[in-house]
C-alpha cells in the first residue's frame, strides 16, 4: 500500500537553522518522507552532523554553511540553490530579558537573526524564482509574542509577532504563483535554545505544569506539522498559523 | 567592584522595597516584593553592569546580597 498524501517524494526542501533543534529534526524527518534536502546553518561541524543523519533515499542532499545575518551568507546560500519546492525557516535564537533592559542593541541582535535574516532569504527565494510554483513556505514562529506574553520575552516575542505578520502578507502576495505561506507556532520545545539557564529547573517544571498535556514539545512534534504543510495534503492551506503547544494557549 | 555599588544597583530593581531594607546580609528571596521578574532583572543588571552571565540557579543558590556579590566577583 503506497497511499500517502503526506509524502514529500520528488520535492526539494530547504531548511535554515538545520544544525540543531527544530531545524535539524525537521530536515531529518523530511528526508525520511522522501524529500531531497538543502540544509543550511552557521556551524560547519554541527551542520555536517545533521547531514550525515539524513535518509539517503537516492536524494541528492546538499549542505551550505552560511551565516544568514550577513549579506555574504545570504548570497552564498541563494547562489547555491537551483529550484526548490518548499522551505522551512527555522533559524532563530532566544533571549530572556525584562523590557527595561531590552536595549536597541539587544533588539538588533535578536531581530537580525530571527526576523531580518529569514525575511531576506524568503524575499530572494521568491524574487529569483527559486521557489517553484505551488511551493510551500513554512515559518517557525512561536506562541511567545503571538499568543502568550511571558515576563522577559519581549524581544523574542516581538520578532516572532513580526514574522507572523510577514507570513500573512506573503501568503497574499505569493498566491498568484500558488506558493503557500504558513507559520507553525510551537510552545516550549526541548531544544538547546531552551536550556540557556536564565530560568531555574523549578521554574521550568512550574512552566511545564501549565501545559494541559503536561510536557514540553519534542522537535518531532513540530517536524511532523512542517511535513504536513510542505506536502500536497495542505494544498488549500495558506496564511495560517498552526499552534502546536500541548494546549498551553487554551 | 564595590559591594556598596552592587547593593545600590540591586536595590534599584525594586519598586516597593525601600533601599534601606536591602543590605549585604539581606536574604533577598525572602523579601515580599521578590519575584521571578526581579530575578530576571538581576541577571540582566549583572550582565549590563559587570559583564557577567548568571544563571537562574545562581540566583536561587545564593542567600544574601553579599553571597551574590561574591559570586559575581568570582566570575568577573
Amino acid at each position: 500500500m503506497n497511499y500517502n498524501p503526506f509524502s514529500l517524494n520528488g520535492k526539494t526542501i530547504l531548511v535554515t537553522g538545520a544544525s540543531s533543534g527544530i531545524g535539524q529534526t525537521t530536515a531529518i524527518e523530511c528526508s525520511k518522507m522522501g524529500a531531497t534536502l538543502v540544509i543550511t546553518g552557521r556551524n560547519a561541524e554541527r551542520l555536517q552532523e545533521t547531514f550525515t543523519k539524513l535518509e539517503s533515499n537516492n536524494g541528492d542532499h546538499q549542505q551550505v554553511v552560511a551565516d544568514l545575518v550577513t549579506d555574504e551568507g545570504v548570497n552564498t546560500l541563494i547562489s547555491s540553490l537551483k529550484k526548490i519546492d518548499g522551505v522551512v525557516l527555522c533559524a532563530g535564537r532566544g533571549c530572556t530579558l525584562p523590557f527595561q533592559f531590552a536595549s536597541r542593541e539587544k533588539f538588533d541582535e535578536i531581530f537580525n537573526i530571527n526576523f531580518f535574516s529569514q525575511t531576506e532569504v524568503l524575499r530572494l527565494l521568491y524574487k529569483k524564482k527559486i521557489l517553484n510554483k505551488e511551493a510551500s513556505v513554512v515559518i517557525i514562529d512561536s506562541i511567545g509574542g503571538t499568543k502568550r506574553y511571558s515576563n522577559g520575552n519581549s524581544i523574542y516575542g516581538a520578532s516572532k509577532a513580526a514574522l507572523l505578520s510577514i507570513m500573512k502578507f506573503c501568503a497574499r502576495e505569493f498566491a498568484p504563483r500558488k506558493v503557500r505561506v504558513n507559520c507553525l507556532c510551537p510552545g516550549m520545545v526541548e531544544t538547546p535554545l531552551l536550556h540557556k539557564g536564565s530560568l531555574t529547573e523549578e521554574q521550568l517544571q512550574a512552566d511545564v505544569d501549565r501545559y494541559p498535556l503536561k510536557r514540553y514539545g519534542r522537535p518531532e512534534d513540530i517536524a511532523y506539522s512542517a511535513i504536513y504543510l510542505l506536502s500536497d495534503a495542505s494544498s488549500w492551506v495558506t496564511g495560517h498559523d498552526l499552534v502546536i503547544d500541548g494546549g498551553c494557549s487554551i | 567592584m564595590q559591594l556598596d555599588e552592587f547593593i545600590s544597583n540591586f536595590a534599584d530593581l525594586f519598586d516597593d522595597t525601600d533601599a534601606s531594607e536591602i543590605t549585604a546580609s539581606t536574604n533577598y528571596r525572602e523579601l515580599e516584593e521578590w519575584s521571578s521578574l526581579i530575578a530576571l532583572s538581576v541577571i540582566a543588571m549583572v550582565d549590563d553592569e559587570y559583564d557577567v552571565t548568571l544563571k537562574g540557579n545562581d540566583i536561587t543558590g545564593c542567600t544574601t546580597v553579599e553571597d551574590l556579590f561574591n559570586l559575581v566577583q568570582s566570575k568577573a
